[in-house]
């Protein structure tokens, strides 16, 4: 019975032209990466409800299903079933347009996320370079959603969103800079190689001050707390996405845990070593580098809700300042110390 | 000197860290969420909750249409109408609270003589309709009748600061 059904399946999948069998294939290897990523998300927004609320001495979400854990799952299901209302004077293609355009580049960077040595979708050599164009396109999303709602709030918010995303968009390349100038390569896959070995092989170290800023230009680009001016609830009443309910609203709160996911993991990968083990030596080495993956990501994580517990939010002035007056010179600064260390001095072995 | 000290710190990032250390202090502390359905928080004597009218042992009601409650409900809340009975004493015939004005202030059951009106410790009420919570005199006499026991006991508990 079971040979049957094999045979009938290698028969269905033999009968496909080749191009379709790859389309296939590639269709289904999506699926596997974006299913558990929406997954992520989901239980990322009830881990941040939980973690915000321990800091604050609450106890957080814990009524629907066993301590709280389908409360994700109720929230889906309450905006799926909610309606999209469109402002009367707003403009219909562009509002619907800004959430996938806000998703659409938070799911399509994963594409050249290395998960483990052999595990990655598309193993391309400019990888980091795509990843970079990705997160810059993200703002768009913002953009649209404010001009097209025809709201001041909404406009206001993306109007801050765009000035702070231009802004810790350079520090966070420069950051990226120092990272390929040690690894020598645009392939994440290969700059994670480089730095096998163990926790001290990682870049966290030799560019301690480019992880630092990398960091906080993800928090900022990806609009989290302490640099939520773009949302500011306090002000803006919900920023750029004010006019938006239901699913649509639904799509931007996805696009920005998934970016929160995207920033922790690319962080992971290019300053903590990736799906390396911190040691290696037996136990450590047991464990598949998937998890060590995970459990880097999830750490990164922790330190987004952290910030977002902690820090009241930045002033908008203040948020300029930092990312041009700081950040930039912070990795200008150590950019240059590099080059002159790796390629002036005996000592450049440091920085590989 | 002191401002490069300062300088390094604010560079440094020193008074994040110390924000940080404090939140991430606060995860591990005791939570203290009541959990209102399971558990609730004390009450006092003097909680001041949903009216009622109260009656006498006897079962006549206490209310005498004094209307001092009336008068002095700084939200006027209270509307009283009364005649005189067979009996030749006075009561009410009509005698209304519309809880959606009170605020709760507690005035009318101090100014109350006899200590008809009163505010009992029923805080878990609602209404699904337009003039749900315009509470008659029949209403506020049942809401009394069921809770005489904790009105009384109440008031017996607070009466020597009286």
């Amino acid at each position: 019975m079971m040979d049957s059904i094999t045979a009938l399946a290698m028969a269905a999948w033999a009968w496909f032209p080749a191009g379709w069998q790859l389309l296939f294939a590639n269709l289904g290897k999506i699926a596997l990466i974006i299913m558990p990523l929406f997954l992520a998300v989901a239980y990322l927004t009830f881990a941040e409800r939980k973690i915000i609320g321990y800091m604050q001495v609450r106890i957080g979400p814990n009524r629907v299903g066993p301590r709280g854990w389908l409360q994700p799952i109720a929230d889906a299901v309450k905006l799926l079933f909610k309606e999209i209302i469109l402002p009367t004077r707003s403009n219909k293609f562009l509002f619907i347009l800004a959430p996938v355009l806000a998703i659409a580049p938070s799911l399509a960077a994963w594409a050249v996320i290395p998960f483990t040595d052999t595990l990655v979708l598309a193993n391309i050599d400019a990888s980091l370079l795509y990843v970079l164009a990705l997160t810059s396109v993200g703002v768009y999303g913002v953009i649209v959603a404010g001009w097209a709602s025809n709201s001041k709030y909404a406009f206001l918010g993306a109007m801050r969103c765009a000035a702070q995303i231009v802004a810790y968009e350079i520090a966070m390349g420069f950051a990226l800079v120092g990272v390929l100038m040690a690894a020598g390569s645009l392939n994440l896959r290969d700059i994670v190689l480089h730095q096998a070995g163990n926790i001290t092989d990682w870049y966290l170290w030799p560019l301690l001050p480019l992880f630092v800023v990398y960091f906080i230009s993800g928090v900022a680009e990806t609009n989290r707390a302490p640099f939520d001016v773009a949302e500011g609830e306090s002000e803006l009443v919900a920023g750029f996405h004010v006019e938006y309910s239901g699913m649509a609203f639904a799509v931007f709160f996805l696009a920005e845990y998934a970016n929160m996911i995207l920033i922790a993991a690319l962080t992971s990968i290019m300053f903590l070593g990736g799906w390396m083990a911190p040691f290696n030596v037996a136990p450590f080495t047991w464990v598949p580098g998937l998890v060590w993956l995970l459990l880097k990501i999830s750490v990164m994580l922790f330190f987004f809700l952290w910030f977002r517990a902690t820090f009241p939010r930045y002033r908008y002035d203040q948020i300029m300042r930092l990312g041009w007056k700081v950040l930039i010179p912070v990795t200008l600064v150590w950019i240059v110390f590099m080059g002159s260390v790796m390629f002036l001095t005996p000592y450049g072995q440091v920085f590989h | 000197m002191s401002n490069t000290k300062h300088y390094l710190n604010s560079f440094l990032l020193g008074e994040l860290w110390k924000g940080l250390m404090l939140t991430g202090r606060h995860m591990f502390a005791r939570k203290i969420t009541i959990q209102y359905p399971d558990e609730r928080t004390p009450q006092s004597p003097r909680f001041r909750g949903l009216h009622a009218l109260r009656r006498y042992p006897n079962g006549e009601e206490r209310c005498i249409a004094c209307k001092l409650c009336e008068a002095v409900c700084p939200a006027v809340a209270i509307t009283i109408d009364s005649e005189q009975r067979a009996d030749g004493t006075r009561r009410t015939t009509l005698y209304d609270i519309d809880l959606t004005k009170c605020i709760f202030c507690g005035f009318c059951e101090e100014s109350c003589p006899v200590d008809a009106i009163v505010e009992t410790r029923v805080f878990e009420y609602h209404g699904e309709q337009r003039g749900d919570l315009n509470y008659s005199k029949s209403m506020l006499l049942a809401v009394g009748d069921q809770h005489e026991k904790q009105i009384a006991a109440d008031r017996a508990q607070d009466a020597r600061y009286r």
